[in-house]
C-alpha cells in the first residue's frame, strides 16, 4: 500500500487500505446509503418543486382570470351595446315612492296608449305588455292582495313572436304561491274574489317576492272589479330599442313621451347591473375553480409528503440494518486481523474506531452519491424551471451537511454492535484456532 | 525477561483440559529457549500466556519483572506493544498492506520514533529491501514469514514468542528465519520458542519438552 511511509500507522491509513482492497463490500452498504440519502433528497426536491409548480399554476390562473374577466366585460359590454331597455311606462302623476312602497301606480291612463305604442314604430319594441295593478282587500278571504289585471301581450308581429305573458281567461283567476298554499286551493276551485265567482286557473310555484301574493285576472274584469273601465296604470315595454345615438334611453323616453303624453319612463333593470352580475358569477365561478384547483394541489402536496414521509424512513432504516449486516460479515471476515491486532497491543478505542470509521466512511460515501444522484435523477425525472428552482434550494450548506453527517451517523449507529463485538473479541482464542 | 510461576491454565468444555497444569519457567535475556511436545500439549497456550493475551486460572506470569496478569487490559496491551513481538506459523499478514505498511502496523500499538527508517532497514536486513512495495500474495512464504519477523522485532521488544515458525517454510528458508531468532538472542533478546522442528531444537540455547500441560 502507498502512501503509509510515515513514523506511525495510524486507524484511518489502515481502514482506507482495508476498503480499497474489500471494495465490494463497502461499495455495496455506500450504494444502501446512497439509495436512502437519494431518496430523502429527491423527495425534498419534489416537494419543493410541488409547491413552486402550485404556486405558479395558481398565479398564471389568477393572471388568466383577471385577463379573462376584462375581455368578459369587454364582451359583455359589446354585446349589451345594442341591446334594447326593458322601460317601465307609468301615469306621470305616479309618485315612484310610494309606487315602490305599495306597489299600485295610483293614477290610470288610456288602455289604448298599449296599441298607440306599437303603431308609433318610432320605438323598436319587441313586447308590450299592458296591466291594472292594485293592492286591493280580498274581502272573504281577510287578505290584503295584488291585484295584476292583465290581458297578454300587445301583438306586435304576428308571425313568429313567441308572447311572454299569457292572456288570463275571462272567469279565470291565477293565484300566487303564497296564496294557494295559505288558502289550500288548487287549479279548478271555485273561488269568490270581491263579490264574483272565479274559477282557479292556475297555481303558481313560488318566487319569493310580490308574485307570491298576487292575484292574475282578465284585464277586462280587473278595470270592471276596480271601476276602472278601459283604464291602465302599467304598460312594461320590454327588449325597446331606438336606431342610433349615445344616450339612447334618453331618446327613447323622450319619443315615449311625445306618444304618450301624461306618462314616466322609468328603466326597469339596467344594463349596467346585468353586467356586473354576469362579471360577478364569472368571477366567482373562475374563483372557485382556482380555489378546486388550490384544494386539489395542496391533497395531492399532502399524499406526497405522507409516502415520503412513510418511503425514506424505512429506507433509511433498511440501509442501516444493510450497513449493520455488512459490518458484521466484515469484523467476522477479518476476526485474525483484529486478533493479531491485538497481539500488537491494538487497545480497545482503535479496534472500535477500525470498525466504526469503516462504517462512517461508507455512510460518507453513500451519502454523497446519494445526494449528487437523488439530484441528478429529479432532473432527469423532471426538467422543468421548477425543479432547478428546488435542486438549487436542496444545495445550501444546512441540506448538504444534513445529508452528509446524518448518513454516517446513522452508519455508525448501525455498525456499533459489530464494532463492540470486533473490541471484545477474544484474541488468544482467534489465535490459538488460527 | 519472562517468568512463570505455578502457571495452570484449564480450558473448560463438554472436557476440561489443563493445558497448562502448574507450569514455571524463566526466559533471561539473551536465552534461546524452544518448547517442544506432542500436539495438544499445551505449547500454544503457554505462548498465549506468556505473551499476555489470555489469563491463566492461577499462577504467576512476570515480563520485564512485570506482574502482567495485575495491570489492566489497556495497560498489559500497551506492555505488550513495546516489550513482547509475535511471530506465528500462519503469518498473520495484513492482506491489503504491502511489506513496509505490515511491518508498520506494529506502531498501531506502539508508535514509536524513526519507525519506519528502522523498519526499511529491518527489512533490509532480512532480505526484503527489494520488496518494500509487494503485497503479501506476492510474496514466498519464506519472505512473508520474514515480514512477519521484521513487524514482530519492529518495536524492539525484549522478548520473542514464536509459535512455529517455521511450519509452513521449506528448509532454506526456515534456516534463515532460525538465524535472525538467533541474532535476536545473541544481541540480548529472549527468545521463546515453541516448535517440532528438530534443526530448530538444535538451535536453541535450551530446550524444555512438555507433555499434558508439564515440563518434563
Amino acid at each position: 500500500m502507498r502512501g503509509i511511509i510515515t513514523d506511525r500507522m495510524g486507524i484511518f491509513r489502515l481502514v482506507l487500505a482495508e476498503m480499497r482492497y474489500r471494495w465490494g463490500g463497502a461499495l455495496l452498504g455506500a450504494l444502501s446509503i446512497a439509495v436512502a440519502a437519494g431518496c430523502l433528497i429527491a423527495s425534498l426536491a419534489l416537494l419543493r418543486e410541488h409547491d413552486l409548480v402550485t404556486a405558479r399554476i395558481l398565479a398564471e390562473k389568477e393572471k388568466d382570470l383577471a385577463r379573462r374577466l376584462s375581455v368578459y366585460e369587454d364582451e359583455v359590454r359589446k354585446l349589451t351595446k345594442n341591446m334594447g331597455f326593458n322601460v317601465l311606462i307609468l301615469p306621470r302623476e305616479t309618485d315612484l315612492a310610494r309606487f315602490y312602497a305599495e306597489d299600485s301606480p295610483g293614477a290610470t291612463f288610456p288602455e289604448e296608449y298599449a296599441q298607440r305604442l306599437v303603431d308609433s314604430r318610432v320605438v323598436t319594441i319587441n313586447h308590450v305588455l299592458p296591466s291594472l295593478q292594485m293592492r286591493v282587500k280580498w274581502p272573504e278571504k281577510d287578505r290584503t292582495v295584488l291585484l295584476m289585471g292583465v290581458r297578454g301581450e300587445v301583438w306586435i308581429k304576428a308571425e313568429g313572436q313567441r308572447p311572454i305573458q299569457e292572456a288570463v281567461a275571462p272567469g279565470e283567476i291565477w293565484l300566487g304561491h303564497e296564496l294557494h298554499r295559505g288558502l289550500s286551493l288548487k287549479p279548478g276551485d271555485r273561488v269568490s274574489f270581491m263579490g264574483r265567482e272565479f274559477t282557479v286557473g292556475r297555481c303558481r310555484s313560488e318566487r319569493g317576492g310580490k308574485d307570491d301574493i298576487t292575484v292574475w285576472m282578465n284585464l277586462a274584469e280587473a278595470q270592471e272589479l276596480l271601476g276602472l273601465r278601459g283604464r291602465i296604470n302599467a304598460i312594461l315595454a320590454l327588449e325597446c330599442n331606438c336606431a342610433a345615438g349615445v344616450d339612447r334611453l334618453g331618446e327613447i323616453r323622450a319619443e315615449m313621451a311625445r306618444i304618450l303624453p301624461e306618462t314616466q319612463v322609468i328603466e326597469f333593470q339596467t344594463q349596467a347591473l346585468a353586467r356586473a352580475e354576469a362579471r360577478s358569477k364569472a368571477a366567482a365561478h373562475a374563483r372557485e375553480q382556482i380555489e378546486q384547483e388550490r384544494r386539489a394541489r395542496r391533497e395531492l402536496g399532502r399524499k406526497k409528503e405522507i409516502l415520503a414521509s412513510v418511503v425514506v424512513p424505512l429506507l433509511w432504516a433498511a440501509g442501516g440494518v444493510w450497513i449493520g449486516f455488512l459490518s458484521l460479515f466484515n469484523v467476522r471476515e477479518r476476526r485474525l486481523e483484529i486478533g493479531l491486532l491485538r497481539a500488537l497491543g491494538v487497545r480497545t478505542f482503535p479496534i472500535l474506531a477500525l470498525v466504526l470509521s469503516r462504517a462512517k466512511l461508507v455512510g460518507l460515501g453513500g451519502a454523497v452519491l446519494g445526494l449528487a444522484g437523488g439530484l441528478a435523477a429529479v432532473l432527469l425525472w423532471s426538467p422543468n424551471p421548477e425543479m432547478r428552482q428546488a435542486v438549487a434550494g436542496m444545495i445550501r450548506p444546512g441540506t448538504v451537511l444534513l445529508v452528509l453527517l446524518g448518513a454516517p451517523f446513522l452508519a455508525g449507529i448501525s455498525a456499533w454492535i459489530p464494532a463492540v463485538l470486533a473490541a471484545r473479541q477474544d484474541p488468544a482464542e482467534v489465535l490459538r484456532n488460527g | 525477561m519472562l517468568r512463570l510461576e505455578n502457571v495452570v491454565r484449564i480450558w473448560r468444555g463438554p472436557q476440561e483440559v489443563r493445558a497448562l497444569a502448574g507450569v514455571s519457567l524463566e526466559v533471561r535475556p539473551g536465552e534461546f529457549v524452544a518448547v517442544h511436545g506432542p500436539s495438544g500439549c499445551g505449547k500454544t497456550t503457554l505462548l498465549l500466556v506468556a505473551g499476555g493475551l489470555l489469563a491463566p486460572d492461577s499462577g504467576r506470569v512476570e515480563v520485564g519483572g512485570e506482574d502482567l496478569y495485575a495491570i489492566s487490559p489497556e495497560r498489559r496491551a500497551r506492555l505488550r506493544a513495546a516489550r513482547v513481538g509475535f511471530v506465528f506459523q500462519q503469518f498473520h499478514l495484513l492482506p491489503y498492506l504491502d511489506v513496509l505498511g505490515n511491518v508498520m502496523a506494529a506502531t498501531l500499538g506502539h508508535p514509536t520514533e524513526g519507525a519506519e527508517e528502522r523498519a526499511r532497514e529491518l527489512l533490509g536486513r532480512l532480505g526484503l529491501g527489494p520488496r518494500l512495495r509487494h503485497r503479501p500474495d506476492q510474496l514466498s512464504a519464506g519472505e512473508q514469514q520474514r515480514t512477519a519477523l521484521a513487524r514482530a522485532l519492529l518495536n524492539r521488544p525484549g522478548l520473542l514468542l514464536a509459535d512455529e515458525p517455521t511450519g509452513n517454510l521449506d528448509e532454506a528458508a526456515a534456516e534463515e528465519v532460525l538465524r535472525h531468532l538467533e541474532e535476536f538472542a545473541r544481541a540480548g533478546g529472549a527468545v521463546l520458542l515453541v516448535t517440532h522442528n528438530p534443526r530448530a531444537l538444535a538451535r536453541a540455547g535450551r530446550t524444555v519438552r512438555m507433555e499434558n500441560g508439564r515440563f518434563l
